[in-house]
């Protein structure tokens, strides 16, 4: 990593806050000018923006290039899509000795989404994370492909067509199929992981973490394992990745593999590159910049992937810092 | 599973992964020279495919077309070298990932608009078309052996000159010094072109064999990219004799992954076997460097 993330400041909590105030007043304006596919644009924003802060803390932050965080977003989404499943079909959920009848709670299957995923993220992350640089990316694609392959694998809940929801969610009493409801609930979610992370980043184990990605040879000589340390922030971050699939699933009352094929969670990458890795809200706005410029490009052309992979080429050939860094030179000359 | 089952099996195995070692060489050599992780090596793949059908369809010559198709697939990867990726060996992984992410979209989209979304037919000239008995109850088609011959030749001339001949060892020493070679006096900047050109073009030949037998259609380098990215960790990046050994390794294990079980839970099997074996050699079976 060519510069190092800086221990966030007063100023980056400002920004965070603008952010949710700004994302919280779409809604409104939306309706106010008869645009409510706004909306639905918003709530795909904030989804993803989850997904991306959850990488940017190992991408970012540890300097961990993952091309997992597409399958575990997908694993997070199967969560919530089997339990109501199995609550819709009145079937109950076998795991060995154990039966769960299922649900449609998502005050329930959240949560469960968030652990199932952070385990998977362990699992995985154990065998990753033995390794470093070019085999830490291959293997995190690679492993991505094997949940891909299982979302197929799994004829019982839809395999390559994907996994209809079509029991009723609610969270607490509310049902997130309503458009506001799951913005704000999407936005809430948001606004935690946000905090979560920043508070994160600048405790003592952000600093290990960050210290970790500058140079491990000095964390180690300080008497500090840094794998336990990388291990920990893969699970949290598999964690976020799983809740953003999750809110996705719970939303579009859908999940498919094709939520988590290799190709999105390059994404993932592009949007945390695109809104700067140094800090923890930056994603947010590469998440917002990435998404609406995918929509205006594929409104002008079918053929908006050409555009879209030169923007990506151009900013790997002469951003190294995002759009952040971009604008702050421009500012600063 | 009967014997001339298992027989097939096996052929198709070890097809599968001397198409593997094609493929997986651009990008060992790639990665141990260059240390440049390339993941627009399958749109190579797929670029061999489309130009062999293309230019085999207008001049009725399936062997115009491959020769046309490895000399412009050689032909494009050198441009990239020269153009764009030689930028990128001193950067961060994560730009290399980027820039090559972005070709993928590039060269996807590009293939699309020439040639359409729709999978083309890419006929096979009659003298290998049909099917012969090579034991009592297997009958194995022609093309698949053709195959099989070409990627061993392919493979063993490839071997050979890595291993026994001056610019092997110009290739083998940027591998394991760039530095050190260089400053004993071997042009460095012509063996990386070279590298590059080699490797696109074993990509378009591997594109080109498979194009008969899977579908020509854009976004079919990927998965291929993906087991080859997977077959060059497990052979351990940079070694030609990793990635041959991890080939038909991976090429067996899916071949009989897919028979045995499901095919979806058979590509499951690879990546398992992957994670058990860099949990017990986590810089692969044959690691060059360190």
């Amino acid at each position: 990593m060519a510069d190092l993330a800086p221990t966030p400041n007063r100023r980056d909590w400002f920004a965070i806050l603008l952010l949710l105030a700004l994302l919280a007043v779409v809604p409104p304006i939306a309706e106010a000018v008869g645009q409510p596919f706004a909306i639905k644009v918003a709530s795909r924003v904030v989804v993803f923006a989850i997904a991306a802060v959850g990488l940017n803390l190992v991408l970012g932050f540890g300097g961990m290039v993952s091309l997992l965080h597409a399958g575990l977003f997908g694993v997070g989404g199967y969560v919530i899509g089997i339990l109501a499943w199995h609550d819709f079909n009145g079937e109950a959920l076998q795991l060995g000795p154990f039966a769960y009848a299922g649900t449609g709670n998502l005050l329930i299957s959240l949560p469960l989404a968030v652990l199932v995923s952070a385990a998977a993220a362990v699992l995985m992350g154990m065998v990753s994370l033995r390794t470093n640089g070019a085999y830490f990316i291959m293997i995190t694609l690679a492993f991505n492909q094997m949940l891909y392959y299982l979302g197929v694998a799994l004829q019982k809940y839809g395999g390559e067509d994907g996994l209809q929801i079509l029991g009723d969610l609610s969270i607490a009493g509310l049902d997130p199929s309503k458009r506001l409801v799951y913005f704000y609930v999407s936005l809430a979610a948001l606004a935690v992981v946000m905090v979560l992370v920043q508070r994160l980043v600048g405790s003592r184990f952000g600093m290990v973490l960050r210290a970790s990605a500058q140079n491990e040879r000095r964390v180690k000589a300080l008497g500090i394992p840094p794998t336990r340390y990388r291990l920990t922030a893969f699970a949290l971050s598999g964690g976020i990745a799983g809740l953003a699939g999750a809110l996705m699933a719970s939303g579009q009352q859908f999940i498919s593999p094709a939520d988590m094929s290799w190709v999105r969670s390059g994404d993932l990458v592009v949007m945390c590159v695109l809104g700067g890795l140094t800090t923890v809200w930056g994603p947010v706005l590469g998440a917002a910049l990435f998404l609406l410029l995918e929509l205006g490009l594929s409104s002008l052309t079918n053929a908006w992937q050409l555009p879209f992979g030169l923007i990506v080429i151009g900013m790997a050939v002469w951003l190294h810092d995002g759009l952040i860094g971009a604008i702050r030179r421009w500012v600063q000359s | 599973m009967s014997l001339p089952l298992f027989l097939e099996q096996t052929l198709n195995g070890v097809q599968l992964g001397v198409m593997l070692f094609l493929m997986s060489a651009g990008l060992t050599l790639v990665f141990g020279i260059m240390n440049l992780i390339n993941l627009a090596h399958g749109a190579l793949y797929m670029l061999g495919a489309f130009i062999a059908a293309t230019v085999a369809e207008k001049s009725d010559s399936f062997l115009l077309g491959a020769l046309v198709a490895v000399l412009a697939t050689a032909a494009i990867g050198a441009l990239l070298e020269v153009a764009l990726l030689r930028r990128f060996y001193h950067r961060s992984h994560l730009d290399q990932v980027l820039v090559t992410f972005g070709l993928i979209l590039v060269f996807n989209q590009v293939t699309q608009l020439i040639w359409g979304a729709v999978p083309m037919r890419f006929n096979l000239p009659d003298s290998v078309a049909g099917s012969i008995e090579l034991f009592p109850g297997l009958n194995y088609p022609v093309f698949r052996l053709v195959i099989l011959g070409v990627g061993l030749v392919v493979g063993l001339l490839l071997y050979v000159m890595i291993m026994r001949t001056r610019i092997g060892m110009w290739v083998r020493a940027g591998a394991s010094n760039r530095a050190m070679a260089s400053a004993i006096g071997v042009n460095v900047e012509m063996v990386f072109i070279g590298v590059f050109a080699a490797g696109a073009a074993l990509a378009g030949l591997a594109g080109l064999m498979a194009g008969p037998i899977l579908a020509v259609q854009v976004g079919m380098g990927e998965p291929v990219l993906i087991l080859a990215l997977v077959v060059t960790v497990i052979g351990g990046i940079g070694s030609i004799n990793g990635a041959l050994v991890a080939a038909i390794m991976i090429g067996l294990i899916d071949t009989f992954g897919r028979v045995l079980l499901s095919p979806a839970l058979g590509s499951m099997v690879i990546f398992l076997a992957m994670a058990v074996i860099l949990a017990w050699k986590p810089k692969g079976l044959f690691p060059v460097h360190g």
